[in-house]
């Protein structure tokens, strides 16, 4: 029962990440595409919660903190390129 | 194993919760009309139905096995302390490059005060 509870909850994160790749595609401006990406990024770590839940298993809560550190890092170098059009700012020399 | 049907029920509720929310806020995701209210959607239900499923799977492993996981409380201390940031960065960067408002939308504070600003620098 709470197998097919959990595989449930998978099918419907499933479904949000569908939503958000819906919106990757087509989102009109660059700042949507980011957004969604990194709803997807956070809804793979739902998703990995459950499963390891799923699986009863403690392998892989090392794997959601990366994912989210990993998600945080790529979307602030995006919105910074998106802002001023570089990531790393070079110190000019003079 | 009948009288510890009731850890199932209480994890089952927070996921059921946390799932209830990432589903609401990918329906936000895909109706509503510009990148702001989109962004409104997305940075709060979302995170906050990661937050409910994380702290669901921690009840899970500490009730049923005794096994207290610190990483899954940095994971949700993480989470909690990052979605807000990523939220304001996307949207001043939305902002920046121009992106327009809906069409309904009937005031923009914002752009009044950086006119005003920008006249105070000339």
């Amino acid at each position: 029962m709470f197998q097919l509870f959990l595989s449930g909850s998978l099918v419907i994160l499933l479904g949000s990440i569908l939503a958000a790749l819906y919106r990757v595609i087509k989102g009109p401006s660059m700042p949507d595409r980011v957004m969604a990406l990194d709803n997807i990024g956070v809804n793979l770590l739902a998703g990995i919660a459950i499963l390891s839940m799923f699986l009863r298993t403690y392998a892989f809560f090392d794997i959601i903190l990366l994912i989210g550190i990993l998600s945080f890092v790529g979307t602030i170098a995006f919105a910074r390129f998106l802002e001023r059009g570089v990531v790393v700012e070079r110190k000019r020399l003079d | 194993m009948s009288g510890n049907g009731w850890i199932e029920w209480l994890v089952g509720i927070l996921v059921f919760i946390g799932v209830l929310f990432s589903f609401l806020s990918a329906l936000g995701l895909i109706r509503f009309p510009d990148v702001y209210t989109r962004s409104h959607a997305v940075s709060k239900s979302a995170n906050l139905g990661v937050l409910f499923i994380l702290l669901g799977t921690f009840v899970y492993f500490l009730l049923k096995d005794g096994y207290f996981s610190i990483r899954l409380l940095l994971g949700v201390f993480f989470v909690f302390l990052t979605s807000p940031v990523v939220a304001h960065l996307l949207n001043r960067a939305a902002y920046r490059t121009n992106v327009r408002l809906a069409a309904g939308s009937i005031r923009d504070d914002l752009h009044d005060y950086l006119q005003t600003e920008e006249q105070k620098h000339n």
